[in-house]
């Protein structure tokens, strides 16, 4: 059943202009070039009209509802013909099990969607219905009554009348926000300087990160950059691991190293550095100072370290200044020596904080 | 009440028992619904693709909870250190945590594992792309003015516990690249004044990583952000039905009623039906696209990193927003304030949301609309509004290319420092730009409707006047068309509030009034109003005026605009129904 509404009819133009509550009625103002002409009639589609057309909709959605159930049964055989694990079905470089699942999933799912949407526009009814709404806001008697039922009750409490009463609740209340944080505490220990030290102590050898084999400068070539560990990550007592774990890898977030060398003259150490290299071998923190990503984008030519995760850049040249992106602070550098049998060792830790800043780091 | 009411020759008989009423009469008798229920199971809801896009979020979060669920059979949430021994071969002995070796177990010996895993994955996608599109859609339409205010905050925590969700969810394979996300996470906590360093060790239960982010990420990811998240969604549609969707204007579609088809059943097979289509789609692509492949990144190892490592897309704009950032930091008093990191992670995105979220009520303050609003507007029809969001997206889409600025300089092989300079100056700039442009831009499209109401469509038709001059011939367009056009407010320049009208109140509260009144009329400023019965007679006249035969016996054309109130009558054009010095009665040509 349609009901036409004549909204813009004369007579209703004007209900905009009066009322600044409520609904702004259609739009609808004097002097208004055009009068709502209603609703479109309804234009039969060919399944309304034709009873042919109508079969062949309903042959269409069934055969897609039929085709969805196939795809069902071929998901489950899929399943149990196609191998996963050490020795996978492959199809035209795909994993067979994902790719048959999928695409019989997929189109079990798609079939019976389309077919259910088919079924909505070829062959349910396509008469427009026209519904009014209903206000948003309550009636007004209804406002009345339920603020005069609240006041009745507010002051049937006397929460107005004994403030003590309230007072002492709402502080109480608010007081209970206080177990919800405190209880927290145990979330973690306390920071204490754990954020200013590493594991690197003098004389721990500097060794390469993946075989854990101590470097001597001579096998450094200029221009190269090895990614390195403090030994005693790889050390074993009784054949276990000293660090490992999480233990070992909140050590390597601190005391991640790399070492490059570069030519002597390039190199222009601060005051207090000059001592901190072995013939063009230096040491830096690898974790970025913005927020602690590993960097490793080494140019060769500018002594210029790259950070993959925010494009600080770093010139290992000049003690590591930024000269790009958003890093504030140099990269902390590990002052290095060479110890009896030749190997480059590590002087002492390094001498400030490493990794992202934190509020306390001048503290340390 | 076995007594025959008729003398008919049948016996009475009780109906056949109808089995659907048998079961609404058992529901009913114990919940007492029907009441409810009869005004909603015919419900109408108006029709238009841009309504669907919620839907496609809604439906994306029912194939998010069930594949998920589907992981959780057989993913440990745990930082365990185990040696992995699994079908993979290149991970094959590599020690890495629980969650990582039970990400592979899922992705390689677990049938169907590894396409739940890429269509939760996927779906995630959907769920908050479509978010992002049905949110603009609501913006740019005006869906959001009184009296839903209140769901598009709601809205506005969804996108923000969708985002939460999909970072939570991503961190937990503890595969290199979400570690890698998580230790930039843990730099971010680092750089909150004051807390950080303490809020950085509660949450990853000492130093970073620790071995109780996942377990803990694992516990927001499937029951507290999900929980919440299903609140939301529950309290988003129940509004959506009380309010009754907006729809757009047209004939017989006021701010009074609704148009549309019913909830049962064509929305009930239409919204079921997209339910299907939409997890189909995601089903494919888990069949066919590869996503997040977790085993070609590794175990997390915080002395290593991927170059062009990104957050997901969603989470790319604050990311953006840090690489820009020139690097400043401040030690005061023996502390350090990282503006560098604190600024655009922690206070821009918390600003962009908080301004997202203020929208409606900046404009119906400045405008001081308190009316309710059923009907939608097109884009063109709020020129400030609309330049306002594409300014929002312009701000975001630039912070967002620039968290790709690695991999633009890759792909198009420019220089990076250029490319991240470029963006520290285009972020303040072209979000002016983009603004003004649009703006213009919609009044153009206000100017090409009025030109189609007041002097009718282009027809195609070219005509030759005697003098040699052409002319497009322009038909006037459909009553209906017609008023859809005229379907919207007027706007008025409001006078500046005078001090002898605020007799008595305070300096302050004036000045604050003559603002609102000036940016209002600034609002509206430019924009083209729709015409009135008489400009449009005007209109009319004036072109019927031009095609009348003058004195010389001649009708003379302009080379300008040309209309007339001729119809085609749904024949074939020739041109020479229009130049009225000829009989078109039996005219060969009609007949086609």
């Amino acid at each position: 059943m349609t009901v036409h509404e004549r909204e813009g009819m004369p007579g209703n133009e004007d209900a905009v202009a009066t009322s600044e509550h409520g609904t702004a009625p259609a739009r609808r103002e004097a002097g208004d070039p055009f009068p709502d002409p209603g609703l479109h009639e309804h234009q039969p589609r060919p399944t309304d009209v034709d009873e042919r057309a109508g079969k062949r909709a309903e042959r269409q959605i069934a055969t897609m509802f039929v085709l969805s159930a196939l795809c069902t049964l071929l998901f489950c055989v899929a399943y149990f013909v196609f191998q996963v694990g050490d020795d996978p079905d492959v199809i035209m470089g795909f994993g067979a099990s994902n790719l048959a699942l999928g695409l019989t999933l997929g189109l079990a799912l798609l079939l019976i969607g389309i077919g259910t949407i088919q079924w909505a526009r070829k062959l349910m009814s396509d008469v427009e219905i026209v519904e009014m709404r209903h206000p948003t806001a309550s009636s007004e008697t209804d406002r009345a009554e339920t603020l005069q039922a609240l006041d009745a009750g507010v002051s049937d409490s006397g929460i107005g009348r004994r403030p003590l009463v309230r007072n002492s609740l709402i502080g109480a209340l608010a007081l209970l926000g206080l177990p919800a944080i405190v209880a927290l505490r145990d979330l973690g220990p306390l920071p204490g300087n754990k954020l200013a030290v590493t594991v690197w102590r003098r004389g721990m050898r500097v060794v390469n990160d993946v075989a854990g084999t101590p470097i001597r400068p001579e096998e450094v070539e200029i221009g190269q950059l090895i990614n390195t560990q403090p030994e005693i990550l790889f050390e074993t007592e009784d054949g276990e691991r000293t660090y490992e774990g999480t233990e070992l890898l909140q050590a390597k977030t601190k005391a991640s190293t790399i070492v490059v060398r570069m030519q002597p003259d390039d190199i222009t150490p601060s005051a207090g550095r000059a001592n901190w290299g072995v013939d063009g071998i230096l040491c830096y923190s690898k974790i970025c100072t913005h927020v602690g990503c590993p960097i490793s984008l080494w140019e060769q030519q500018t002594h210029h370290l790259l950070c993959p995760c925010h494009q600080s850049t770093f010139d290992l040249a000049d003690n590591g200044k930024v000269v790009f992106g958003p890093a504030a602070r140099a990269l902390p550098q590990l002052p290095l020596m060479v110890d009896d049998e030749g190997y480059l060792v590590a002087q002492s830790d390094f001498t400030e904080p490493v990794g992202p800043s934190y509020w306390e780091r001048g503290d340390a | 009440m076995s007594t025959a009411t008729t003398n008919g020759k049948q016996a009475a008989r009780t109906a056949k028992p109808n089995r659907l009423a048998g079961a609404a009469t058992w529901v009913d008798d114990r919940v007492g619904l029907a009441g409810v229920a009869k005004k909603q199971v015919r419900k109408v809801f108006p029709d238009h693709w841009s309504f669907m896009l919620g839907e496609i979020a809604l439906w994306s979060f029912v194939v998010l909870l069930l594949t998920g669920t589907f992981l959780t059979l057989w993913f440990k949430p745990s930082m365990g250190e185990v040696v992995y021994n699994g079908s993979y071969d290149q991970l094959r002995g590599v020690s890495m945590s629980e969650a990582y070796a039970s990400t592979l177990h899922i992705s390689f010996d677990v049938r169907g594992g590894l396409l739940m895993r890429q269509i939760h994955h996927w779906s995630a996608m959907l769920f908050i792309a479509a978010m992002f599109v049905h949110m603009m859609r609501v913006y740019f339409t005006g869906a959001f003015r009184k009296p839903r205010e209140v769901n598009w905050v709601i809205g506005c925590l969804l996108l923000l516990l969708g985002s939460l969700e999909g970072f939570t969810g991503y961190s937990l394979p503890d595969d290199l690249l979400s570690g890698t996300g998580l230790r930039a996470a843990d730099g971010f906590t680092k750089a909150v004044p004051v807390v950080g360093t303490y809020v950085s060790f509660f949450l990853f239960d000492g130093e970073f990583p620790g071995d109780a982010v996942i377990p803990r990420f694992f516990t927001m990811h499937v029951l507290l952000i999900p929980g919440v998240l299903l609140a939301l969604i529950g309290l988003h549609m129940l509004l959506l039905v009380y309010h009754k969707h907006t729809q757009w204007p047209g004939p017989g579609r006021t701010e009074h009623n609704v148009v549309g088809y019913p909830m049962m059943p064509v929305y009930a097979a239409k919204a079921g039906g997209f339910f299907f289509i939409v997890f189909g789609v995601s089903a494919l692509m888990g069949a066919l696209f590869s996503i997040n492949p977790v085993w070609r990144y590794g175990p997390y190892d915080p002395s290593q990193v991927t170059a062009g490592s990104q957050p997901d897309w969603y989470m790319g704009w604050p990311d953006g927003a840090l690489r820009i950032f020139p690097g400043w930091e401040t030690e005061l008093f023996g502390f350090t304030l990282s503006w560098n990191i604190f600024l655009p992670i922690i206070v821009l995105p918390g600003l962009m949301f908080t301004i997202l979220l203020m929208l409606p009520f900046i404009e119906a303050w400045i405008v001081g609309d308190k009316r309710d609003h059923h009907l939608l507007q097109r884009p063109r029809n709020a020129p400030t509004r609309t330049a306002t969001m594409v300014a929002l997206m312009t701000f975001i889409g630039l912070l967002w290319a620039a968290g790709g600025n690695d991999i633009i300089a890759l792909k198009f092989d420019l220089n990076l420092n250029y490319i991240t300079y470029f963006i520290r100056v285009m972020v303040f700039v072209g979000p002016v730009i983009a603004f003004l442009l649009t703006r213009r831009w919609c009044i153009s499209l206000q100017r090409a409707d009025q030109a189609r109401l007041l002097h009718g469509y282009e027809s195609g038709i070219i005509m030759r006047s005697p003098e040699g001059a052409y002319a497009e011939k322009h038909l006037p367009i459909s009553t209906e068309e017609a008023y859809t056009l005229t379907a919207r407010d007027r706007h008025h320049e409001k006078p500046l509030p005078s001090e002898a009208d605020q007799n008595g109140v305070a300096n302050r509260k004036l000045r604050m009034s003559r603002l609102r009144t000036r940016l209002s009329n600034r609002w509206f400023s430019g924009e083209v109003e729709k015409p009135t019965r008489e400009e449009l007679d005007a209109a009319h006249e004036h072109s019927a005026h031009e095609l009348a035969v003058h004195e010389d016996g001649h009708q003379h054309l302009s080379s300008g605009d040309y209309s007339g109130d001729y119809e085609l009558d749904g024949q074939t054009a020739d041109g020479h129904q229009f130049d009225g010095r000829r009989a078109i009665e039996g005219d060969e040509l009609r007949k086609s």
